[in-house]
């Protein structure tokens, strides 16, 4: 059924916690702004871990790849980034956004405190 | 983003209170909000404020120069209908479609079977005992659809002053007359009175059940996704979310 699985979609903020509790080293990254025809909203998530590993979507699997590649950096350095795809970046024509908007997206660390 | 203000963001999301999570971009700097905790002190209080009410995630403009993305965590629109009759049975699939959780109360065991609601929470109690239970919200809808004062007239009290963003009652034009009566004397200002969708449901001249039922999601909708506009105050069916 739809709704079964509209209601069983998995989380991504609740997946960061449980992955980073488990030990995974994790990065976040969410969808804070949108131009044109983005393919998921702002505020969407993707969760990745050190292995690459990743759950959730920010763009319906257009820049995915690269936001994993730069997530691993992310988790290496423990510094957030600030991603742009689009069809104005040059970027957008390896990676790019076929629908031809344009997204950005931040990348965070989540941090075990001390 | 710190795991522990990650564990507090997400206990406020399944514990149904709204929360934001007000991150700067520039420096990485990260705070959790609640409705409470919101002082004029603080520059982001307006903006603040109206993303709690719309429910909307976004990047907004700091004084000092830098942006902040507001990460927004509403609870998920439900429904609690007061009455596990005819109009109930077509109404919780359609809810259920439409993506809402759906609630029914009603103390009545013959109307609250299993049989007759094989989905969705069904309790058989009256609303007085289980209204802690309903945690009536501003992200809850409440309908009462039994006719029966007895059943129909706490909830409705509940549902208003718990500021659900859509009360509604089922009931001719004298029926809710009398409604008005024993509310108001109940305690209800006219002013919450009045905003109570009645004649219940979407003008569309439903006359079975399910047509009632499809009457009442499209106000519960309409209530949930149409800001409030001015120009369309008074109109059956109108209203923002809270």
């Amino acid at each position: 059924m739809q709704q079964d699985a509209i209601r069983t979609e998995i989380d991504p903020l609740v997946l960061a916690e449980s992955w980073s509790r488990d030990g995974r080293r994790v990065a976040l990254a969410t969808v804070v702004e949108t131009w044109g025809s983005a393919p998921r909203p702002v505020g969407a998530h993707l969760v990745i871990d050190a292995e690459g590993n990743f759950e959730g979507s920010v763009s319906g699997g257009c820049v995915e790849g690269a936001v994993v590649a730069e997530a691993a950096e992310v988790i290496e350095t423990g510094k957030p980034t600030m991603l742009e795809f689009g069809v104005a970046d040059e970027t957008a024509w390896r990676v790019g956004l076929s629908c031809g908007g344009r997204i950005r997206v931040y990348v965070e660390p989540v941090a075990r405190s001390a | 983003m710190d795991l522990q203000l990650l564990a507090r963001f997400n206990a406020a999301r399944s514990g149904r209170k709204p929360a934001i999570l007000v991150t700067e971009t520039g420096s990485g700097a990260q705070r959790l909000v609640a409705p409470g905790d919101i002082t004029d002190a603080d520059p982001l209080a307006a903006e603040l404020r109206a993303r709690l009410r719309s429910g909307k995630s976004g990047l907004v403009e700091l004084a000092g120069g830098g942006q902040a993305f507001l990460t927004v965590s509403v609870p998920p629109p439900r429904i609690v209908l007061i009455g596990a009759v005819h109009i109930s049975q077509a109404l919780v699939p359609m809810a259920q479609i439409a993506g809402f959780d759906v609630t029914v109360v009603d103390p009545r065991t013959a109307f609250a079977t299993p049989e007759r609601f094989p989905d969705g929470t069904l309790l058989a109690e009256w609303p007085a005992d289980v209204l802690e239970q309903l945690s009536l919200d501003p992200y809850t809808a409440l309908a009462a659809l039994t006719h029966d004062p007895k059943i129909d007239d706490v909830p409705l009290a509940a549902a208003l002053a718990a500021g659900c963003f859509y009360v509604g009652a089922l009931g001719s034009r004298k029926t809710h007359g009398k409604r008005r009566e024993r509310l108001l004397e109940a305690g209800v200002t006219p002013d919450a009175f009045d905003s109570i969708d009645a004649p219940i449901g979407a003008d569309i001249g439903a006359a079975s059940p399910a047509e009632i039922a499809v009457a009442v999601l499209a106000n519960i909708i309409a209530a949930l996704r149409k800001s409030p506009d001015p120009k369309e105050e008074g109109l059956k069916g109108e209203g923002g979310r809270p």
